[in-house]
């Protein structure tokens, strides 16, 4: 790393991020003008982002190659009150919280108080989803039976795809306006909308262009009153480059990263897209102008090199914004789940890993940073070098790459009936989400927490921790006669909370449709033009809704424990059980160490308990997959926590499995933490009896202990447990190598640890910023040593 | 043949220093030999045991420190239902099953059922021996067996019987007889130091190895304290008390010393 990006990478790290109204203060200033009610909503939200972007401050950091920030300076953090709006209170929570905090000044808050809150009140999507959704829905929610992704950020959950890297917006302008021209009034009763959505797309379009002129002006504004010639000269070239892209497409390395990156910061200031926009295949995506730079002698490796790491700073640079409301306590983490895709398949099926994907895997392993994160797809065509090499980088010990599964990820885009090619230009992202990259509007919807559920199905659908009737009346578990009058008490309960979630999707869905369409993402997503539809309204090619199941472990192995310990060996009755779950197991630890360490549990391999996950996750994709959504798609399973088992086991009291009250739940498709005894094969094998091809991804936490990887042997056996795991059709397997010793230490001294990085669910963090349950939760993940 | 019993205290799973790559060992039970630095020493005794088990004392409030049996006499088939749960691992990375123990031939006719039925079912057969047998049964079990894992400790047959409780001529002989039939073996050689790691036994070991013909290779496996704990969970004396592992250093100079003799010479298993 030189000493360009070396400075580049510190000031990232080092600043503390900060909250900016900047964002928040035009587009309120945009809305009292007046121009609003004149005006069509796309038109309107177009007019915003130009405003916004015309008006805002412009940032060239000292020595930086590539431009531009969402705030007016790195780490600044934008909000959107047209979505949620900060109270007084969240500020100085954000402002005081110790761990990922967001200063905030005293301007900051008046001008919150004066101006922001006054204006947004009953205006703001958030207020809107609350206004209209059932009260069945918000006794659900507050008894954390589902959470709601939309209520605080946009529907996001895209990529791009490679039409990004070879259209300008002038392009993108003809293919709008030819749209516009083919609207057909005669014909097309939505021929109205189409042309108001169009119209705003053009708007969109043209602002975008604009903005980067603004930054050559003012880089050719710097470049004159510059001394040093060195400077001088690299602040004209980025005037020139501002000056070509994004209104033409990119013509070289360079180009094409600066055109990209104003795309990124246009998706992510129009809207705080859940699960933020990323630029999908990138060794895909950039091989040709690689290819051609350095063929030309335009650009050495090193180059090269320096340009990625420079683009690598600038998503470290715009960090998560912050949530309201109880989560404004409880979120932690500043990551924004960009996942950079590496590998994988060309469109013809071939190998597509590239000279251009060890170098970014050089990038990852230098860049030792936060933002963006990494994962590499591995397709049995992919050669063992290019897994070996990723592998080097995984036992370093920060969480990255993530290792994935191309032809599962391809065989789960053809069961949802995408087409071949699309299939093989997508990949993963957020954190294990399947995708078709630039063609599909994939919304993860909320987390849905399995193991409350079956807490309402031992409750006769009482919250045993408020006491209030939220769920069906199902029957009391002391009438239950065997395991299967159990389960279906559990499945009622299900099919009601679901019932309830999608309700109110549909409900929340349209509210996005109507106020706060995405003209600019559409731009960039296929077929929003050619169908004048804009993103949030179907008009991608493909629109899925997913609804995240969690605590399969959990839930499995409290299942198991009640038919093992219960039903088959009556070792105690079902109201005994009850009891000590209530009492938290406080006079009955030898009855907890036996449902601990003598009941049969998920990730052992062990048919008795496998068997049992299998028909949750059966029941689980029945009562979802393929239910209609709002936008001509359906619904879908994945199974991911990203941190979200720890507040879903926070509402939980004690559990059949051993569990005490308020302790987290599993993670993603991972055993209970620390009940995998049976080493990482066992993992596997019950892991891979999840039907992996029917989800839109699963996620599996394995934890190595340093030691382990050290010698050459062990890397090469880690290689083929993850080969056979995806033999097997596994879909996602992600590593933290880092001692539970060394993690302890960090929990007691941070200050010593500050910088120490571990994989947290589809993502990496730093240990001192998490939640004290999260850190304890990591530490007891199962960890494989001393095989 | 599937009904055979033995009596085995461990199946692990993920075994990856027995071998090579990703295989299952299966520990049998009873060992003819006492070797001072056995770091497992549950595995001595033929019949099962008590021991302490750790994890029940870290049970949070009752303080339960319990006892587990350690060894359990298991049928061929249940092995083998075990066994086969690994097989994509073992076909993956041209692993395969290691028995290992203790000693895996004190248990003959459990073995050999076990060693057929694997080749039956096409996986790949170690085993981790000590060579302290009869001739008869080494030729009993010898053909299904894919890859000797063979430990020489001592050449001084006087030392050897001090620290292992037997002499070392039925195991060189057997050694040899195995190079006769061109088996396939890799020496393992525990490195104890003050024991096995001086300077003669290394030499006299490099001289006698050299003249083998069937060695693919020589692991040296550095002593470690692990299995002290397990003695006092046995409650058993242990008689290596005060030695440390030998350095990185040390380790590298024996495999100097070994390579001498043309031997392809590892550390680690």
């Amino acid at each position: 790393m030189n000493e360009r990006v070396k400075k580049l990478r510190e000031q990232s790290l080092n600043s503390q991020p900060t909250l900016s109204l900047e964002r928040a203060l035009l587009l309120t200033e945009f809305h009292k003008s007046g121009v609003v009610e004149k005006v069509s909503v796309p038109v309107a939200r177009a007019l915003a982002f130009k405003y916004i972007l015309e008006n805002k401050k412009l940032c060239i950091n000292e020595g930086e190659l590539i431009v531009g920030e969402r705030g007016p300076k790195p780490v600044a953090t934008s909000t959107f009150p047209e979505i949620c709006t900060h109270t007084i209170k969240d500020l100085e929570i954000l402002d005081t919280r110790s761990k990922i905090s967001f200063s905030v000044d005293k301007e900051t808050k008046e001008l919150t108080e004066e101006l922001i809150i006054p204006f947004w009140k009953g205006r703001s999507i958030r207020d809107r989803i609350f206004a209209n959704v059932e009260s069945k829905w918000k006794d659900a929610y507050e008894a954390g039976v589902f959470t709601e992704f939309m209520e605080q950020r946009a529907p996001g959950h895209t990529v791009a795809g490679k039409k990004i890297f070879s259209n300008g917006m002038l392009d993108f302008i003809e293919q709008i306006k030819s749209a516009l021209n083919s609207t057909n009034f005669w014909d097309d009763p939505d021929a109205l909308n189409k042309k108001k959505e169009l119209n705003a797309m053009l708007i969109s379009a043209n602002a975008i262009m604009a903005y980067a002129i603004r930054y050559s002006d003012y880089a050719m504004e710097l470049a004159q009153k510059q001394e040093d010639p060195k400077r001088k000269d690299e602040l004209l070239k980025i005037a020139e480059v501002c000056f070509n892209v994004p209104a033409n497409a990119p013509k070289n390395m360079w180009e094409a990263l600066q055109h990209y990156w104003f795309i990124h910061l246009g998706v992510i200031t129009e809207l705080n897209t859940w699960d933020s926009f990323n630029p999908g295949r990138l060794d895909q995506n950039l091989y040709p102008f690689y290819k051609k730079d350095v063929e030309e002698g335009s650009l050495s490796p090193e180059d090269v090199k320096e340009l990625l790491q420079c683009f690598w700073v600038k998503f470290n640079n715009q960090p998560a914004p912050p949530k309201v409301g109880v989560t404004a306590e409880e979120s932690n983490t500043y990551t924004d789940f960009c996942l950079i895709n590496l590998g994988g398949i060309k469109e013809d099926g071939s190998n597509a890993v590239n000279e251009l994907s060890y170098i970014l895997l050089d990038v990852i392993e230098e860049m030792r940073i936060l933002q963006p994160s990494s994962m590499v797809q591995i397709s049995s065509k992919t050669p063992d070098k290019f897994l070996d090499r990723a592998l080097r980088i995984v036992k370093t010990g920060f969480g990255q790459p993530s290792i994935f599964n191309t032809d599962a990820i391809i065989q789960e885009m053809l069961i949802q009936g995408k087409s071949l090619i699309d299939a093989r230009n997508g990949g993963a992202s957020g954190c294990v989400e399947t995708g078709a990259f630039g063609k599909e509007a994939y919304i993860l919807t909320g987390y849905f927490n399995l193991v409350k559920v079956l807490e309402l199905a031992l409750n006769r659908g009482i919250d045993p921790r408020t006491g209030k009737a939220v769920g069906f009346r199902t029957d009391d578990p002391e009438d239950f006669e065997n395991f299967d009058d159990l389960f279906n008490a559990f499945s009622v309960q299900l099919r009601y909370f679901v019932a309830i979630k999608i309700k109110g999707n549909n409900i929340i869905e349209r509210l996005w449709a109507q106020y706060l369409p995405a003209p600019f993402m559409s731009i960039l997503i296929d077929d929003c033009i050619a169908r004048g539809k804009d993103y949030n309204n179907g008009g991608a090619r493909y629109n899925t809704s997913y609804i995240q199941g969690v605590g399969l472990g959990s839930i499995t192995d409290s299942l198991s424990s009640i038919k093992f310990n219960v039903f088959d060996k009556k070792i105690v009755s079902m109201r005994e059980l009850l009891d000590s779950m209530s009492d938290n197991f406080e006079n009955n630890e030898d009855l907890r160490w036996k449902l601990l360490r003598e009941t049969p549990k998920y990730g052992n391999d062990d048919d008795y308990a496998d068997e049992i996950m299998k028909r949750v996750f059966e029941d689980y994709y029945s009562v979802i997959n393929g239910r209609p959504n709002t936008k001509g798609g359906c619904y879908r399973i994945n199974l991911l926590p990203t941190t979200v088992h720890i507040y879903f086991g926070s509402v939980i009291k004690a559990t059949p499995d051993g569990r005490k009250e308020f302790q987290p739940l599993s993670e993603g498709v991972s055993p209970v933490q620390g009940m995998d005894t049976k080493g990482p094969t066992g993992v596997i094998k019950s892991a891979s009896k999840i039907d992996h091809l029917r989800t839109g991804g699963t996620l599996l936490n394995q934890k190595f202990t340093p030691t382990f990887l050290e010698d050459e042997d062990g890397l090469k056996k880690l290689l083929y447990l993850i080969r056979a795991y995806f033999k097997l059709d596994g879909h996602q397997i992600q590593f933290n190598v880092v001692s539970a010793e060394t993690l302890r230490k960090a929990q007691k001294n941070p200050e010593e640890y500050r910088t120490l990085i571990v994989r947290v669910a589809g993502y990496s963090d730093y240990f001192v910023n998490l939640g004290e349950n999260l850190q304890n939760e990591i530490i007891a993940r199962t960890e494989h040593l001393n095989y | 043949m599937l009904h055979e019993t033995g009596m085995v205290f461990d199946i692990k799973h993920f075994a990856v220093h027995d071998g090579p790559g990703i295989r299952t060992t299966v520990f049998f039970k009873g060992c003819p030999l006492s070797c001072w630095w056995c770091h497992n020493p549950e595995s001595k005794n033929p019949n099962p045991e008590k021991i302490e088990d750790p994890l029940k004392k870290l049970s949070e409030t009752s303080k339960k420190c319990g006892k587990e049996i350690v060894g359990r006499e298991v049928q061929v088939s249940e092995v083998l239902e075990e066994l086969l749960k690994d097989v994509i691992f073992y076909d993956e990375s041209g692993g395969g099953v290691t028995f290992s123990g203790g000693e895996p031939l004190m248990q003959p006719d459990f073995l050999s059922s076990l060693l057929k039925e694997c080749k039956i079912n096409g996986i790949h057969t170690c085993i981790d021996t000590s060579g302290y047998s009869s001739r008869q049964i080494i030729d009993v079990i010898i053909n299904n067996v894919d890859l000797f894992l063979y430990d020489l400790k001592l050449v001084n047959n006087e030392d050897h019987e001090k620290y292992t409780g037997v002499g070392n001529e039925m195991i060189m002989q057997n050694l040899e007889y195995l190079c006769e039939l061109q088996k396939p073996v890799i020496i393992r050689i525990p490195i104890i130091p003050g024991i096995t790691e001086t300077d003669d036994n290394i030499l006299q070991l490099g001289e006698y190895i050299s003249g083998l013909d069937c060695v693919l290779r020589v692991d040296l496996l550095p002593y470690n304290q692990m299995g002290e704990e397990k003695y006092r969970r046995l409650e058993k004396p242990y008689l290596l008390n005060n030695i440390n592992p030998p350095s990185k250093e040390r380790m590298f100079q024996i495999k100097e010393k070994l390579e001498v003799f043309n031997l392809k010479v590892k550390i680690g298993g």
